[in-house]
């Protein structure tokens, strides 16, 4: 049997790990972006100077040759679902016995006057960062629209190279949508103390040409004017299935799939950034456009492929990332406009750059999740309190089996503890103190 | 693949004018070396190590005080010093061609031989050393202090880099205190009062030269704290660094108390991204640092062979003693591998064969060469002299001195520590299966960026384990726990624990499906 992965991203190079683990099928890995599996989390630091291109790859590149799996850098125009064949843009045909679709997603463009003009680009492929790259030398300002993860990784990578960056958000604060409002003013402090000019409440009108057919300038919808040499459009991204479009594939936003993920076709599935799940599990989005879905999924996706079917299980929601240099987990539910039976308690350091809240139901103190700014907590311990519907109290007295902080820095635990008591009145004591031994026991209990 | 035009580090001009300040200091070095510098020998040395620490102090405080604290990385891959660039080769060039005038040509570096006075740089130091020993200075006093003096100015630009860090800090205060301490001043304090010199943190086999003759004659001949000196050399191998290694893993000695440790850590500390990952270079490691282990044990098994008295006398001094005792201890450690199955469950089969045949193969040699009647200087029917004089130059001068540092800015900056150094490897092995010591990794948090194995100087691809959940527990991770701090997701953790000690590297923590066999 010949396995087709189309996609090199975390979906398509997990799924093969996994094939190959599974069965004896020949499998080929299609992409026409890179010729092996990298990190696309780690562009920014490529540009940073931290890493180069070979230090993103997870894997040594004989890995693939040693697994028996074959990597074939090509775009693939079309796909013949009847034919079972994959139309690469060489003219060459690829027939296959089953296709995975791990065609990851697309930057969003929201036709914007001057969005295709020179020295305007998203941040998604490896060659977005060589277009990014090609414009940096000599820049005097780049400008960024959109306030999203992407939007301030951009960012960071501008101001390592001494470029002054503008940065039009369109929200009230960064993140708004996500971040409760105390974390979300906290990253605005931090984009503003790097020097860069954020703007909020400020959309995009148009982006000016300088005559010929590059960028020179934004203007906003207030009529403000910024020079700027480059233009970063981040605002999302959506799954890449224009050339699948007019098929028989079912696809909505993205490419339609139960909770096996296999599409509406025999024999094709999809996992990763493309993927949207018909009937996501509680707590869930149809689409999740996250590395660890996309390597969750892969996993998920071989074993259905290898004939052993088992549902996609991502557990509970969590997510991680960093704001220059302040550090965001989130465990569970946490909402950025929560419903009246959602409360929080809410800890944060004096110089306002270390925050723990923890959200619970206000009338049963079932904990809901945990937001953390500049503190680490552990995955296992978390999932497992929300999992079990620990009371807020309980958890509280147990913090400190959460606190996943490198040794010797300061445990906030007692100060959390703390403040809910003066809120409440209650009175509670730490039971545990930090220690693998707690930890162990609590999660093999 | 490669992005063309990376922009370098930025260097504003406070830093510009901080390289002048400190490379005068340096120069000023150079200038004495070549003899050229007149008068008051004193004055040029307190002005030419005021400069460097002046230098370095000023550039690191433009380079991370002006900034938020956080992980500074940025142009890691861009810099020409940083990056195998020519500036790169420049200083690797620099620093072992200083090697090995320092090894084996000391008289270019100005030391009278046969009671002539110094010259040139040695010269230099002649007042400092006279201050701290009341004797003239020696290349290794002159070594000394600037090594030092190293880990002194390049520790504090480490904790202004890593000042939000407080294992970082505390960490590197440490290597410092046990520098400037136990391997600078004590010492030379120890000669000022007519005592054998001793870096009581220096630890056999580092210290390849602890069971010399003359070593342990000259703490023998001096009363009761060369006694002292001696018993707690021998109480250090057997007994506390067994059970440091045990509680915390090797990293209390490999980056918290070592010297190479610590200059490989502040000084060495901007070259860390060059060691290599590849599974090859790990496959070299292991052979070599190995390697250097079993010629460590069989210089000193013959070192001790020829020291002690044939028969009668002392029991505990005799050969028969020695030969016994060292068959019974490689006996107990291979029957422990053997049996123990639930503590060396993971161990690779063909690593285990032939450790245990190594093993055996330096007891049939030594019975056999000791009860056929070999010379006084013969164990395993080699020279001990001649084995004694190789290692000391292979691998006491050429690795861990030329290549160990003079490498820094090719290889990175624990080439010795991870190939060469026999400490590292007992240390590591009993790390990988007799100690609580782990980095623990944090559920399903990795996004495989690949930060932690760039920045892990021991070439270790944490990644690999970190991106399927799985701990990491490999014999050579000194625990600096720098990848935990380059981590942008908080997803790596060093930790201790005796509650799975066996099944430390089991779970893995991103397996989604669980396995129905
Ligand atoms: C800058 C950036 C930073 C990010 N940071 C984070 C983060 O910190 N944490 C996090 O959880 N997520 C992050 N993400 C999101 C995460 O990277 C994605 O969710 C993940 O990479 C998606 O993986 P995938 O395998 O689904 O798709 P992709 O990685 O996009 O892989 C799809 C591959 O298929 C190829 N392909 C598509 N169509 C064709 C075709 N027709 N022919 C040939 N090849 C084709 C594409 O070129 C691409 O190489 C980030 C994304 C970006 C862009
Ligand atoms: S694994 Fe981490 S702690 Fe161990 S040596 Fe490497 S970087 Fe240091
Ligand atoms: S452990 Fe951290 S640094 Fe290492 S690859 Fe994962 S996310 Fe990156």
């Amino acid at each position: 049997m010949h396995i087709v992965i189309l996609g090199n991203g975390v979906a398509g190079a997990t799924a093969a790990r996994f094939i190959r683990k599974l069965s004896d099928h020949d499998i080929t890995m299609i992409s026409a972006e890179t010729d092996h599996f990298f990190s696309r989390t780690a562009l920014m630091y490529i540009y940073m100077g931290h890493m180069r291109y070979q230090e993103t790859k997870p894997y040594e590149d004989w890995f693939w040759d040693k697994n028996r799996i074959n990597l074939k850098r090509s775009y693939v125009e079309r796909v013949h679902f009847d034919a079972k064949t994959l139309h690469l843009q060489t003219g060459e045909e690829v027939a296959y016995d089953k296709l995975l679709l791990a065609v990851g997603s697309k930057p969003n463009k929201f036709g914007w006057p001057g969005q295709d003009l020179e020295g305007v680009g998203g941040l998604y492929s490896f060659q977005d960062l060589q277009y990014m790259e090609a414009y940096s030398e000599g820049l005097e300002r780049a400008v960024i629209v959109g306030g999203g993860l992407i939007g301030i990784e951009m960012a960071e990578m501008f101001h390592s190279r001494h470029i002054p960056v503008t940065f039009l958000v369109r929200e009230n604060s960064f993140w708004d949508m996500v971040l409760p409002p105390e974390e979300s003013e906290m990253v605005n402090r931090q984009i503003r103390q790097n020097g860069i000019d954020l703007r909020l409440n400020t959309e995009l009108q148009e982006i000016v040409d300088d005559g010929n057919g590059r960028v020179c300038a934004v203007i906003t919808k207030d009529g403000e004017r910024v020079e700027c040499g480059y233009v970063g459009l981040t605002p999302g991204v959506h799954p890449n299935i224009a050339f699948l479009k007019d098929t028989d594939l079912e696809t909505e936003k993205g490419i339609l799939t139960d909770e096996y993920l296999r599409s509406n076709l025999a024999d094709v599935y999809a996992a990763g950034d493309c993927a949207q799940l018909r009937n996501p599990p509680a707590g869930r989005r149809p689409i999740e456009a996250v590395w660890y879905v996309g390597r969750m999924m892969g996993e998920t996706v071989a074993y259905n492929m290898c004939d052993q079917p088992v549902a996609y299980q991502p557990g509970i929601w969590f997510n991680s990332a960093k704001f220059f240099d302040l550090e965001y987990q989130v465990y569970g539910t946490v909402l950025a406009d929560p419903p009246d039976e959602h409360t929080s308690l809410f800890w944060e350091h004096p110089e306002g750059n270390r925050s723990v809240r923890l959200v619970y139901h206000r009338d049963t103190g079932v904990i809901l999740g945990f937001n953390l700014m500049g503190v680490r907590y552990r995955h296992e311990v978390c999932e497992r309190w929300i999992k079990q519907e620990a009371s807020v109290e309980t958890v509280l007295q147990n913090l400190k089996l959460a606190n996943f902080d490198p040794e010797l820095f300061r445990e906030y635990e007692a100060e959390i503890l703390q403040q809910y008591q003066q809120q409440t009145g209650t009175s509670l004591s730490i039971k545990k103190e930090r220690s693998w031994k707690e930890v162990f026991s609590f999660l093999h209990r | 693949m490669s992005l063309a035009h990376a922009a370098p580090p930025f260097t504003d001009t406070w830093q510009k004018i901080a390289v002048a300040v400190g490379g005068t200091g340096l120069l000023i070095l150079f200038v004495a070396g070549f003899g050229a510098l007149p008068g008051k020998q004193s004055l040029f040395l307190g002005l030419a190590l005021l400069l460097m620490t002046v230098g370095t102090a000023g550039y690191a405080w433009r380079a991370y005080l002006t900034t938020s604290a956080g992980i500074k990385n940025n142009g890691a891959f861009f810099s020409s010093l940083t990056n195998r660039g020519l500036s790169g080769w420049m200083a690797g060039i620099v620093l072992t061609g200083f090697y090995v005038l320092l090894y084996f040509y000391p008289n270019y570096l100005g030391l009278g031989r046969d009671g002539a006075m110094n010259t040139g740089l040695i010269a230099l130091f002649d007042p400092l050393s006279q201050m701290l020993k009341g004797q003239p200075a020696s290349e290794w006093f002159v070594y000394g202090t600037l090594y030092t003096l190293a880990i002194l100015i390049f520790g504090v630009k480490f904790i202004l880099k890593y000042r939000h860090n407080r294992y970082q800090v505390v960490r590197t205060f440490s290597v410092m205190f046990f520098q400037l301490g136990f391997a600078f001043l004590l010492p030379e304090i120890l000669l000022r009062l007519n005592y054998p010199y001793n870096d009581f943190k220096n630890m056999w086999p580092l210290n390849y030269y602890f069971f010399h003759d003359w070593n342990i004659n000259q703490m023998l001949d001096s009363g009761a704290v060369g006694m002292f000196m001696l018993v707690f050399g021998v109480v250090l191998i057997f007994i506390i660094s067994p059970a440091l290694t045990y509680f915390y893993g090797k990293r209390w000695y490999c980056s918290w108390v070592c010297g190479c440790g610590g200059l490989a850590e502040t000084a060495g500390d901007p070259f860390r991204h060059l060691s290599d990952k590849s599974l090859k270079a790990w496959r070299i490691e292991r052979w070599l640092v190995h390697g250097v282990l079993v010629f460590v044990v069989i210089m000193t098994i013959g070192v001790l062979y020829s020291y002690f008295s044939a028969e009668g006398g002392n029991l505990l001094l005799s050969r028969t003693f020695l030969v016994w005792f060292v068959t019974g201890l490689l006996a107990a450690g291979g029957a422990w591998v053997l049996f123990d199955k639930k503590r060396f469950h993971n161990i690779d089969p063909r690593a285990k064969w032939l450790s245990l045949g190594i093993g055996v193969l330096i007891i049939v040699l030594m019975l056999s060469s000791h009860y056929g009647g070999g010379s006084s200087e013969q164990v395993f029917f080699l020279n001990t002299g001649n084995l004694r004089s190789w290692y000391g130059f292979l691998i006491g001068a050429i690795f861990s001195g030329v290549i160990g540092v003079g490498f820094y800015p090719l290889l990175g900056n624990r080439v010795w520590c991870r190939f060469g150094c026999p400490m590292a490897a007992i240390l590591g092995l009993q790390q990988r299966f007799f100690s609580r010591f782990r980095i623990t990794t944090n559920g399903g948090q990795c996004i495989s960026c690949g930060n932690c194995s760039t920045y892990c100087e021991m070439g270790i691809d944490v990644r690999w384990y970190a991106q399927r959940g799985q701990n990491i527990v490999r014999a050579s991770c000194v625990g600096c726990g720098i990848c935990a701090a380059v981590c942008p997701r908080g997803v790596l953790r060093l930790e201790n624990g005796s509650i799975d000690i066996n099944d430390r590297t089991s779970e893995l923590r991103t397996l989604q499906v669980t396995e129905k066999g």
